[in-house]
């Protein structure tokens, strides 16, 4: 360490304090703890602040990130919040749960020889100071166009939607079919990874700039797109997510204690069914659980069921560690609390006891072959390796489809064969006059910020559609 | 919030009628569709289908057998108070037309469900005959209703305290010896839909079922409702809630129903310990 000292001062990456894992694993506090003015300054002091810079980029939404990296070094937080404001309305969300590792991060200059710069835990701190702090200036809104725009679904595609056209001086109400706004956000993402409490603040700042909210409004029934325009709006956006759950279809598969990921955690963290009976919402909590499918969605099951009290959780997944698609945080993250992963492993079939009761699962090794369509090396069965697991509760967790249930309502709005909206990549457009779609009712399941990155494009050609009329 | 603007007790106080303010699920809702409807912030999102509405008072209704925690606290509502939550119409609407003789069977709650239908196959101009039962005659719902909506009408209770005695299916089948049915409908609890697909099966008599598995969000977003119809999975929620009552597993459903059992019913006790004050 000691010729260290003698070098040119160099800042290493700050780390994350976080809870220890043999105490997260059984509870459902915010893992990270979150930087400290001292650290986050520190940690700010080490960007390049390039001309050119890369890390921008590489972010969906285009947040000027050298400029409130600059403000933060400077210990300007609260200039650092209307950088980031400037371009991303969810800061505090995108800061727990962006890719940055294949965004800003994965592009960072500093990141070439050393560890990127921390600019996800940054925006983090920038986001949590503005809340904690209380009164924050409102970003400042264009006079009002008197124009009217439907915002259907209330994830992150159309919170970016509906607080863009806020701003630029349109009348905007939010449409959300579930009894809570936020989507993914809040059905989806387990409280560990991401405050209820900071999403509900992030949409009441848009309550404050004027937004309005309908809840329990599922559009294609109560409401179809054509009564939206015959109620006087003049744009309707769709942005009602991927949420038809796929199941593995195998036998055994009706047995009580499998669930969708869907169902898991709608049950947990929408339903709050960890805090049954507090709540009044049961959730099934296994002693030997097993995950199937190995993304970031499996990652948050799996996590889940350690915190209700499993005594062990198993992640199955057909293919290798390296086709894992979860990000490598929270693979880190779910393997430090203790869950296991059975790599090349798949189902073959559930088996139950005699009140339909989840009590066993029958799988069989794997071994990789040739590339498939996917050019991932495709798992063949290695015979004969059949084995059985003890396993009273299941979480399928394999992806999800489109959900038929708005888009079938209107013949106008064309899907593609996989029944997603076809919309312009560019714009979202749909093939309907006057409504836009983006999320991944458009791209199919996909993370957060890409999704708020379409809703992005889609109000910038909203707002053009309702002052020029294309 | 959705208020009660009129409420009613049947079956001596274990079934409630609530009607509840909801324009625009009025304005839409057809025979066969559900709402989910949740009491309170920490309140259980329950389907129930809708048993009646009223477009020009901006009302549905909804008519509930009290068996839990949830249905529990439903109860301790007064005309006045309100929902949090009340969200449909869902599911698909029943495929109603004039095929000719339809009969309408109904048991215990499922009644509240089967009158909306039974109304509508007789306004599109069909011969209906209405068969209902329960155990005795306190728990008969909806009596004068159904046989207003009918053509015939009978009603069973199983221990013969009222009309026939004898279960629904001793009545269909002689319905269904007696002249060409073209459709049944079946609604009641799980073995009284098993036990008439069973009979019209013998018949060959198109059945219809509606199903009201557990559910979360009913929209199709969890699956959590996924029942086997003719050996493929369906969601109940957005491709039933009616089936061919023919093609349904029965057994399978009734299992499921059975999923939380015991949390149940420990959370009913704990519900009614603290509404008796102990």
């Amino acid at each position: 360490m000691a010729e260290n000292t003698v070098k040119k001062e160099k800042v290493e990456r700050q780390p994350m304090p976080e809870q220890a894992a043999n105490v997260r694993r059984r509870n459902f506090e915010e893992v990270p703890l979150g930087y400290s003015k001292e650290t986050a300054m520190l940690e700010a002091s080490r960007c390049l602040q390039c001309k050119n810079p890369a890390c921008v980029t590489g972010c969906p939404v285009g947040v000027n990130i050298p400029g409130f990296i600059k403000e933060v070094a400077a210990g300007n937080f609260s200039e650092a919040i209307k950088v980031i404001w400037g371009k991303n309305s969810l800061p505090a969300v995108c800061g727990r749960v962006c890719p940055q590792e294949i965004q800003c991060e994965g592009n960072c200059i500093v990141g070439k020889k050393d560890k990127p710069v921390a600019i996800g835990n940054l925006e983090r701190f920038v986001a949590d100071m503005a809340r904690n702090s209380g009164g924050v200036e409102l970003p400042a809104k264009a006079a009002p166009t008197g124009k009217k725009v439907a915002v259907v679904g209330s994830g992150p595609s159309g919170l970016t939607v509906a607080g863009d056209l806020l701003l630029k001086g349109h009348d905007v109400t939010l449409f959300e079919a579930f009894h809570k706004t936020g989507g993914v956000l809040v059905y989806g993402i387990p409280e560990f990874r991401l405050p209820k409490a900071i999403v509900a603040s992030e949409v009441e700042m848009l309550e404050k700039m004027g937004l309005k909210i309908e809840c329990n409004m599922v559009i294609g029934a109560i409401v179809s797109v054509d009564e939206l325009f015959a109620d006087g709006y003049d744009a309707v956006y769709i942005g009602v997510g991927a949420g038809l759950p796929k199941f593995l279809n195998i036998p055994g598969e009706d047995l009580i204690g499998i669930y969708s990921a869907n169902e898991y955690l709608t049950r947990a963290n929408l339903m709050k069914g960890y805090l049954f009976p507090n709540y009044d919402t049961p959730i099934i909590r296994g002693k030997n659980v097993v995950v199937f499918g190995a993304g970031n969605v499996a990652m948050d099951s799996a996590r889940t069921a350690m915190r209700l009290g499993a005594d062990n959780v198993r992640i199955v997944y057909r293919r290798s560690r390296d086709e894992m698609p979860a990000r490598a945080a929270e693979i880190h993250h779910a393997e430090e609390e203790g869950i296991e992963f059975y790599l090349l492993t798949a189902p073959v079939q559930f088996v139950g006891d005699e009140n339909g009761r989840l009590k066993q699962l029958e799988a069989l090794k794997m071994e990789l072959g040739e590339p498939d369509e996917s050019d991932r090396r495709r798992p063949i069965p290695v015979k004969g390796s059949e084995f059985m697991m003890d396993c009273d509760l299941a979480v399928v967790s394999v992806g999800a489809g489109p959900n038929p249930l708005l888009t079938q309502s209107d013949a106008a709005i064309t899907l593609n064969k996989w029944g997603y909206i076809s919309a312009d990549p560019e714009t979202g457009k749909t093939t309907k006059k006057g409504v836009w779609a983006g999320g991944d009712i458009v791209t199919g399941s996909a993370t957060v910020i890409l999704a708020m990155g379409a809703g992005r494009k889609a109000a910038d050609s909203i707002h053009n559609y309702l002052t020029w009329g294309w | 919030m959705f208020k009660i603007v009129k409420r009613e007790e049947m079956a001596q106080g274990t079934v409630i009628m609530n009607e509840i303010e909801a324009p625009k699920i009025a304005a839409k809702a057809k025979p066969g569709q559900f709402v989910i409807v949740k009491a309170n912030e920490t309140g259980e999102r329950i389907p129930l289908t809708i048993s009646d509405r009223n477009p020009g008072k901006g009302t549905i209704t909804i008519i509930y057998m009290v068996v839990g925690k949830s249905t529990g606290l439903f109860k301790t509502f007064q005309a006045g108070d309100a929902f949090q939550d009340v969200i449909g119409p869902l599911g698909k609407a029943t495929h109603i037309e004039k095929l000719g003789n339809v009969v309408c069977v109904g048991g215990g709650t499922g009644v509240a469900v089967l009158y909306p239908i039974t109304k509508g196959f007789k306004e599109a101009g069909n011969k209906v005959i209405g068969i209902i039962g329960a155990r005795n005659k306190e728990l008969l719902i909806l009596e004068d209703k159904m046989r207003a909506a009918t053509d015939e009408f009978q009603v069973c209770t199983d221990d013969g305290s009222y009309g026939r005695k004898g279960f629904v299916t001793d009545a269909l089948k002689e319905v269904l010896e007696a002249g060409k049915i073209d459709l049944v409908v079946a609604i009641g609890p799980v073995p009284m839909m098993k036990f008439v697909s069973l009979l019209t099966k013998k018949y060959n008599v198109k059945t219809l079922v509606s199903l009201n598995p557990i559910m979360i969000d009913g929209t199709g977003m969890c699956g959590g409702c996924r029942v086997a119809v003719g050996g493929k999975t369906q969601f109940a929620c957005v491709d039933g809630p009616e089936f061919d009552g023919h093609q349904v597993d029965y057994d399978g459903l009734m299992k499921r129903l059975r999923a939380y059992e015991a949390d149940e019913k420990a959370a009913y006790a704990e519900h009614c310990k603290c509404m008796s004050g102990k």
